[in-house]
Formats: structure tokens, C-alpha cells, sequence
């Protein structure tokens, strides 16, 4: 039961967004917007600065990942579509966690164009070791986002949702992001810092626990009106 | 509780009059001399972040399962008093950081997550203040994340070899030297305190807003 309500919600938007692919897109083009501001501030007389790619690949996922959550309940509120969601004779935790895999495949879809492009436009190694970036990637998107949907669900009755929406979500998933910034710098030197790659993964993996238990401890009681 | 909270009160008033002078007549550590004295301050207010902290999270949890309003407010208050001591703490840290590494601010792991909690916070308190119907939830689940992360700050020091000093500083100050050891108990109980009779006072606040809303609805049926 579970796992079939969870599969059914992840298939609704994915079928809503491979028709529109309007979240992707936008998402997308926002994330190579934000790469390129950075190049204004890290790259000096043509030359990007060392190891800033790390840091310019976390916050543009930071903040296109924070706009297709928005995007993605603001769909469900415009077509009044949430209410009959929950309604629907289903564990409510099931629900987060459809809506959640969605969120983490989208933004999984966008770090597979934007990372190579960082990797190529600051000159960054990123993919030196490519199994541990993809494991910082991988649980840094579950990490964001499994507290992102917690949040931009709860948020979609609230009157000011697009600015409360980054004001809570950051602070919240900071442990996340040093992580992966920290994770990332320790692959990009020469030669790579495996164990202290590592060290920042595990963590990361912990507090994914920590995040995705509490999300799905309050899911039911937040939604509750 | 209301019996209670004169004396209470009074007690506080007395230890945190009382502190300075503790303070003042506490021996000088060897290499920091009089600077080190920002600290019997410093570990107190975290000691009451701490509790504020603890105080906001069951609040939260008792409010979000049980739909108990007292509960909510209680949250509320605690929440109030967390950025009150968070920024308190951040300021007296940063007078330590200029005299200890030499700059206001530090990017240290234990620095930036005790200015995230700071953070987390305020976004409770906005969350409150501007999210409308609904809001005393969401503000909840902040005050939930907000204590889920709060032992890590506290250990972060530890895990991360930073260069602020490690909490293991409170287990040998005892045996060392203590003078010191009893000082910094007597303010960490004090600012413990000062939590409560700010709390008691804001809650019993909230209280009367909440019974005027009652007495208005009432009025307008």
C-alpha cells in the first residue's frame, strides 16, 4: 500500500512534467543563470579562481532546487489538486514521500547538466572521483529536499510562501550544504582527500537520516488542518 | 506557578547582581588573564540557549501531536528567548574572538552553526509573524529541526578540530581549578534562571492575548 501510493503520487508529476516540462526547464536555465552571475565574482582576468567550482555547483542546485519546490506545490494549489491528495484513503507519510522521489529526480536531472557544465566552465575536477561526487550529489538532493518538501508543502497555505520559503529551508539544511561544498573542495585537490571526501559523505548520510525521520514523523500531524 | 514566581524572581535578581563580584574575585587564567572572564558569561548564556532550546522543541512537539495550545505558546516564548541568548552569545563570542584569534568573526564550524541556529530562530519568529493562518505549525516543525540540530553545534567543536575550544574544557575545569569550576556554575544557574522569570513573564503575556481574542469573539457572537 505504501509503496504503491508513494509510486502513484511520483508517477502523476512525472507524467504532469514530462508533458510540460516546465519545472525542468525553468529550473534549468535558472541554475546556468546563477552560474553565470558567480563567473562575474570568480573569475578574475579570464581565469576562474581555484576550487570555487565546488562551491558555485552547491549554491546554483541551492537555489533552482528551492524553485522547482515552490513550482512543483504551486502546481498542486493553483489546480486545487492537494486537497483531493489528501483526502485520498492513503498514508499520509506515503504522500510525502512520492512528492519527495519527484523532487529528488528533477533535481537529480538537473545536476546531470549542470555539474559537467561547472566542471567544464571554472576548469573544476569534479569528476576526478566520479563515484563519491555522485554520493555527495545523490544524498546532498535528499538532504535539501526531503526538508524542502516538508516545508513548501506545509507553506502553500501561507500567505507569503515564495519568501518563506528560502528563510526557512536554509538554515535548516546547513549541516547539508558544508557538507557538500566541504565534500566537494576535498575531491577537487590534487590528488583527491578520499578519506576526508568520506568523512563529509557519512555525515551527510546522517543527517539525510536525521532530516528524512523527522520529516516523515511530522508529515501527517503538519498537514492535518 | 504564580506563588512561586516573586521569590524566584527575587532570587535571580540577587545572582546576577551578586555574579560580577563572583567574577571578579575568580583567579586569572594563566594565558588569557582578564579576557577569559567573557567566558563565565559566554558558557552561561549557551547553557540557557540550551534550555531555551529544549524548552521551544518539547513545546513544539506537544503542540504539533496533541494540539495543545498552552504548548504552542510556550514554544512561542522559548523561541523569543532562543535568539535573545543566541545573539548574546554570538556578541560575547565575537568580543572573545578579537582578543583570542584576533578577529570580530571566525568561519569556524561551531561559529557558523551557532549562527544558523540564530537563524532558524528568526525564521520562527517570521514564521510567526507574517505566514498567517496556519502559521503556529510551521513554526513547529522549525522549532523541531531547530533543536534536532542544536547537539550537533555543541559537538561540532569537538568532531571538527576548529579552533574554538572544546566542551571536554567543562570535565577537567572541575578538577583544575575550582574556583573557576564554581563561578561558572553559579552563572550558568543564574542565566538559567533569568530563562525561566522571562519565560513565566511571556507566556503569562501570551496568556492574556490569547484570553482577550477569546473575550473579543465572545463579545462579537
Amino acid at each position: 500500500m505504501f509503496v504503491r501510493v508513494a509510486w502513484l503520487v511520483l508517477r502523476k508529476d512525472f507524467a504532469i512534467e514530462a508533458k510540460t516540462r516546465e519545472i525542468l526547464y525553468t529550473t534549468l536555465i535558472f541554475a546556468v543563470a546563477c552560474v553565470l552571475v558567480f563567473s562575474f565574482a570568480f573569475v578574475r582576468e579570464g581565469q576562474p579562481i581555484e576550487g570555487a567550482g565546488g562551491g558555485i555547483l552547491w549554491i546554483a542546485l541551492l537555489f533552482s532546487g528551492n524553485l522547482a519546490l515552490g513550482r512543483t506545490f504551486e502546481r498542486e494549489r493553483y489546480g486545487e489538486t492537494i486537497r483531493a491528495l489528501l483526502l485520498a484513503p492513503a498514508p499520509r507519510a506515503a504522500i510525502y514521500v512520492g512528492k519527495l522521489l519527484g523532487i529528488v529526480a528533477l533535481m537529480s536531472l538537473a545536476e546531470l547538466i549542470l555539474t559537467p557544465l561547472v566542471a567544464l566552465l571554472f576548469h573544476a575536477p569534479l569528476f576526478a572521483r566520479p563515484l563519491h561526487m555522485i554520493a555527495l550529489l545523490v544524498l546532498g538532493t535528499v538532504g535539501f529536499s526531503s526538508v524542502g518538501t516538508l516545508f513548501a508543502a506545509m507553506l502553500m497555505r501561507a500567505r507569503t510562501r515564495d519568501v518563506l520559503l528560502p528563510i526557512l529551508l536554509y538554515p535548516v539544511t546547513v549541516p547539508v550544504i558544508i557538507a557538500g561544498v566541504m565534500g566537494t573542495s576535498a575531491l577537487m585537490q590534487t590528488p583527491a582527500d578520499e578519506p576526508m571526501a568520506m568523512l563529509w559523505i557519512s555525515l551527510m548520510a546522517f543527517f539525510d537520516v536525521v532530516f528524512v525521520t523527522l520529516a516523515l514523523w511530522m508529515f501527517e500531524p503538519l498537514m492535518t488542518e | 506557578m504564580r506563588k512561586l514566581f516573586t521569590p524566584l524572581a527575587i532570587l535571580t535578581a540577587a545572582m546576577l547582581g551578586y555574579a560580577p563580584i563572583a567574577i571578579a574575585n575568580a583567579p586569572y587564567e594563566s594565558t588569557m588573564l582578564l579576557v577569559q572572564k567573557i567566558f563565565y558569561f559566554h558558557l552561561a548564556t549557551w547553557m540557557a540557549l540550551a534550555t531555551a532550546v529544549t524548552v521551544c522543541a518539547a513545546g513544539s512537539v506537544i503542540y504539533l501531536f496533541k494540539g495543545n495550545e498552552k504548548a504552542d505558546r510556550i514554544a512561542f516564548a522559548a523561541a523569543e528567548l532562543s535568539v535573545v541568548y543566541c545573539t548574546f552569545g554570538l556578541i560575547s563570542g565575537s568580543l572573545w574572538g578579537r582578543k583570542a584569534w584576533g578577529v570580530w568573526w571566525q568561519w569556524d564550524a561551531k561559529l557558523t552553526m551557532a549562527f544558523m541556529l540564530e537563524m532558524i530562530f528568526l525564521g520562527y519568529l517570521i514564521v510567526r509573524k507574517y505566514a498567517g493562518p496556519g502559521a503556529e505549525k510551521l513554526a513547529a516543525a522549525m522549532g523541531i529541526f531547530g533543536a534536532a540540530t542544536a547537539p550537533f553545534i555543541y559537538k561540532s567543536a569537538d568532531w571538527w578540530r576548529t579552533v574554538h575550544p572544546q566542551t571536554s574544557v567543562m570535565k577537567t575545569l572541575g578538577e583544575k581549578a575550582p574556583p573557576m569550576w564554581n563561578v561558572v556554575w553559579f552563572c550558568g544557574v543564574a542565566f538559567v534562571l533569568l530563562f525561566v522569570v522571562l519565560l513565566t513573564l511571556r507566556v503569562g503575556l501570551e496568556d492574556r492575548r490569547a484570553e482577550l481574542d477569546r473575550l473579543y469573539l465572545e463579545a462579537e457572537a
